[in-house]
C-alpha cells in the first residue's frame, strides 16, 4: 500500500531536483524575497566568484529592516543603515532584480509584501534571508528562512541544498473565545510546545479553528512557526485563499489565474497522510497572552500568573517573580507592527478598540503600518484620523521596533507591549524589557498604560 | 572557491551554560549592519561580555582568562530565533571552530556548516560530564575528530559520536562549498525547470 502524502511532501518531492549521499536535497526555489541586511554580502560572494545571479525575475528585493519610519521622504540619517539601503538598490540595478526601495508605493516588510502584491501562491517553494520568510506558507507555500549562505545559492543556481524536515501537524478545533485573536493561537501553542519543540519540523496547521481565520490571522500564526523552532509553517489553501489571490497584482489573473486555481486545489495532505508529530488543541482552552519571559514560549493567559518553574534568570532580567500576576503592571511603550501583526486587518482591529478612547499618559506608542500598501489603505478608511483622535499616529512602513536596528528603540529597564515576534533580551534595544502580546491586549495597554484584561477594558467584542 | 579544510584538532573549551542562546544574545541587530563579512568577532555575545557602559563583564566566560580554545560549549537549543548568518560568521570570526551542544536550532545549524564551523550534538548527560569537566579543570582539552564523527574528553578517554550527514562531511573534510557544487549541476537544474514549468 502507498502511504498518503503531507502537503508538505507533495510540494517539497515536486520541487527536488535530486537527493544527494546522506539525503540532502537540491530542492528548485520558485521565489526568493531578498532585503538590505542579509543580502549585501552574498552578493559580494557573486563577485568573488565572478558569477552572476541565474534567475533574476525569481529574486524580489525590498528595503525594510534598517529604515526610519518617520520622514521617510529625507535620506536616511544613520550612516551605516543608509549605506546597505544604497548597497541594496545598487546590487539590485546591477542584477537586474526588482526592487522596491524607500518610497515605493509597493515598499513594506518582505513578508507583508510577498503575498499583499500577489507575489506568494500556493506550491511554490519560497525562501529568504530571514527566519519569518515561514509567513508565507499560510498561502500554501513552502517557505522557510535561510542563512545568507544560501541566499547566495539561489542567487547562483536557483536552488538550495536542504535536508527534508520531518512533518508535524498541529490541529486546532472550535470557536475561539470572545477577544481572542490569531496572535493568541500561536503565542498558547509556543507556551504548550516549548520555544524548542518545532525544531526539525515542519508544521501545518489544521482544524476548524484554523481554518477560521482570514488571511491576515493565518499569517499571523505560520510566522510565528520559528519562534518553536519550526522549520516553517503552512496552511492548505481553500476559497478564502483562492479569493485573497483574486485580482492581485503580481498573481495569475483571468483564465490563466482559474487554471491556478484548479492545480491549488490539489494541495492537501492526504486523508490517509502519517505525520511524524501531532498536536491537537482545543480553542476554548486559549485566551488573550501575553508573555512574561525572553523567549516566545514563555507565556501564559493575560489573568494568569507566572508559572513557579520559570526560568529565573529571564525573571531577572524582566524584574519579574514566580507566582506574579502581569495584570495591572505599569507599561511605557506600546508597539503595533511588524511581519506578524503590521497588516490591515490589524490596524484596523487596533483602531477600533481605541476609537473613543485614548492613549495613556505616560505611555509612547508606535503604530507603525506593514507595507506601503496597508499605509495608504489605513488611509483610505481613515483609520489614521480615528488614530490621531485617540492620541496615535500612524507611522510609515518597516521592521522598526521588532529588532530596533533603525530609530525606533525601546530604552534599557523600559517594558514594552508588543505585537511583535521576540521578546528576547535586548531584542527591541539593550536592555528593553519586552511581553509579546496580540492587537488587543496591546490596545488596552495603550489606553490604560497598564497590563490590562481586553475583555475587561473594551467588553467581550 | 572554497571554506577551510577541517581536520582533526585537541584544544580547550570555553563554556557557557546556558540555554536556549538565540542569535540576538551572539549578535545583536544593531551589529548587523555592515556590507562586508568582517570584524563580526568583536561583538559576539556583545551585551553579555560588556555592561551598559561598555567595560568588560569579567564573570562572563569569554573574558575568563582561564578558559580558552577553539570550542565553544553551550546549553540545550544554541542558535535558536533570527536566520543572520552573522551569528556563524561571529563565533568563526573570534575563533571558534566547534560548537558542542545537546540541541540545536535548525537554521543556524546550516549556517555553521556553510562557513566551517562544526556542530557537534552530544546527549544531554555527555554534555553535563564535558561542563564538569571543564569546572574540574579549566584547561581541559578535548579532541574533535570528524573522520570518526567523535567528540572526546582526553583526561577521561570518555567519547561520544555526532551526526553529520555525507554531503556536509565531505564538504568539510575538503573544503568544497555548495555554491560551487550547484554551480557544476547547471545543466539538470535547467532540464528540472524545463519538465516541470518554473516561473
Amino acid at each position: 500500500m502507498i502511504m498518503g502524502k503531507t502537503l508538505l511532501d507533495k510540494i517539497w518531492d515536486a520541487h527536488t531536483v535530486r537527493i544527494e549521499e546522506g539525503g540532502r536535497c537540491v530542492l528548485y526555489i520558485d521565489r526568493q524575497y531578498i532585503h538590505e541586511v542579509t543580502s549585501p554580502v552574498a552578493f559580494a560572494g557573486l563577485e568573488r566568484r565572478g558569477i552572476g545571479v541565474a534567475r533574476p525575475a525569481q529574486i524580489t528585493a525590498t528595503a525594510d529592516h534598517n529604515i526610519p519610519t518617520v520622514n521617510q521622504h529625507l535620506p536616511i540619517e544613520e550612516p551605516e543603515s543608509r549605506r546597505q539601503v544604497a548597497t541594496l538598490a545598487a546590487n539590485c540595478a546591477k542584477y537586474g532584480i526588482e526592487h522596491f526601495g524607500v518610497g515605493n508605493p509597493r515598499q513594506g516588510i518582505v513578508h507583508i509584501i510577498g503575498p499583499e502584491l500577489g507575489f506568494t501562491q500556493p506550491g511554490m517553494t519560497i525562501v529568504c534571508g530571514d527566519s519569518h520568510t515561514s509567513t508565507h506558507g499560510a498561502l500554501g507555500a513552502v517557505a522557510f528562512g535561510v542563512g545568507t549562505s544560501e541566499v547566495e545559492m539561489v542567487f547562483a543556481s536557483q536552488c538550495i541544498l536542504q535536508t527534508k524536515p520531518r512533518t508535524m501537524r498541529i490541529t486546532v478545533d472550535g470557536a475561539l473565545r470572545p477577544g481572542v485573536e490569531a496572535k493568541d493561537v500561536i503565542l498558547y501553542i509556543i507556551s504548550q510546545i516549548t520555544a524548542s519543540g518545532g525544531t526539525g519540523h515542519f508544521i501545518e496547521f489544521a482544524g476548524s479553528t484554523i481554518r477560521s481565520l482570514s488571511m491576515e490571522g493565518r499569517m499571523t500564526v505560520c510566522n510565528m512557526s520559528i519562534e518553536c523552532g519550526a522549520r516553517g509553517g503552512m496552511i492548505a489553501p481553500d476559497e478564502k485563499t483562492f479569493d485573497y489571490l483574486r485580482g492581485r497584482e503580481r498573481a495569475p489573473q483571468g483564465a490563466a489565474f482559474d487554471a491556478a486555481v484548479a492545480r491549488w486545489r490539489e494541495l492537501y495532505s492526504d486523508a490517509d497522510a502519517v505525520f511524524d508529530k501531532e498536536y491537537h488543541f482545543d480553542a476554548s482552552d486559549i485566551a488573550p497572552m501575553i508573555t512574561y519571559g525572553t523567549n516566545p514560549g514563555m507565556g501564559m493567559a493575560i489573568d494568569g500568573t507566572i508559572p513557579q518553574t520559570a526560568d529565573p534568570k529571564a525573571l531577572h532580567y524582566m524584574d519579574f517573580r514566580a507566582g506574579e500576576r502581569l495584570l495591572g503592571h505599569p507599561v511605557d511603550y506600546v508597539f503595533v507592527g511588524s511581519c506578524t501583526n503590521g497588516r490591515i486587518e490589524d490596524l484596523r482591529r487596533f483602531a477600533q478598540l481605541v476609537k473613543g478612547r485614548h492613549k495613556a499618559d505616560g505611555v509612547t506608542a508606535w503604530i507603525v503600518p506593514g507595507s506601503k500598501g496597508v499605509e495608504a489603505q489605513a488611509r483610505a478608511e481613515g483609520l489614521d484620523r480615528i488614530l490621531e483622535a485617540a492620541g496615535f499616529e500612524l507611522r510609515q512602513p518597516g521592521c522598526s521596533a521588532c529588532l530596533a536596528m533603525n530609530a525606533d528603540k525601546i530604552p534599557a529597564g523600559k517594558y514594552s507591549v508588543s505585537t511583535s515576534n521576540r521578546n528576547f533580551e535586548g531584542r527591541q534595544g539593550p536592555g528593553a524589557r519586552t511581553m509579546l502580546s496580540g492587537i488587543s491586549v496591546a490596545a488596552a495597554a495603550a489606553v490604560t498604560g497598564r497590563i490590562s484584561d481586553p475583555r475587561e477594558v473594551f467588553g467581550e467584542a | 572557491m572554497s571554506i577551510p579544510k577541517f581536520e582533526t584538532f585537541t584544544s580547550g573549551a570555553v563554556p557557557v551554560e546556558v540555554e536556549n542562546i538565540d542569535t540576538d544574545q551572539i549578535i545583536p541587530a544593531r551589529f548587523l549592519k555592515a556590507t562586508e563579512r568582517k570584524g563580526f568577532g568583536d561583538n559576539l555575545f556583545r551585551d553579555w561580555r560588556y555592561d551598559a557602559a561598555g567595560r568588560t563583564v569579567a564573570t562572563f566566560p569569554l573574558n575568563d582568562p582561564r578558559y580558552g580554545g577553539q570550542i565553544l560549549v553551550a546549553g540545550r537549543n544554541f542558535g535558536c530565533g533570527s536566520s543572520r548568518e552573522h551569528a556563524a560568521w561571529a563565533l568563526a570570526d573570534y575563533g571558534f571552530r566547534v560548537v558542542v551542544s545537546s540541541f540545536f536550532a535548525d537554521i543556524f545549524r546550516n549556517n555553521a556548516l556553510n562557513n566551517g564551523l562544526l556542530p557537534v550534538r552530544v546527549e544531554e548527560r555527555f554534555l553535563r560530564e564535558i561542563f564538569d569537566e571543564i569546572r574540574r579543570d579549566p584547561q581541559a582539552q578535548f579532541t574533535v575528530d570528524l573522520d570518526n564523527q567523535r567528540f572526546t574528553i582526553v583526561s577521561s578517554g570518555h567519547s561520544s559520536a555526532f551526526e553529520i550527514d555525507a554531503y556536509k562531511k565531505r564538504c568539510l573534510q575538503n573544503g568544497y562549498d555548495d555554491v560551487d557544487y550547484l554551480r557544476s549541476i547547471l545543466p539538470q537544474i535547467e532540464a528540472y525547470e524545463k519538465t516541470h514549468g518554473a516561473e
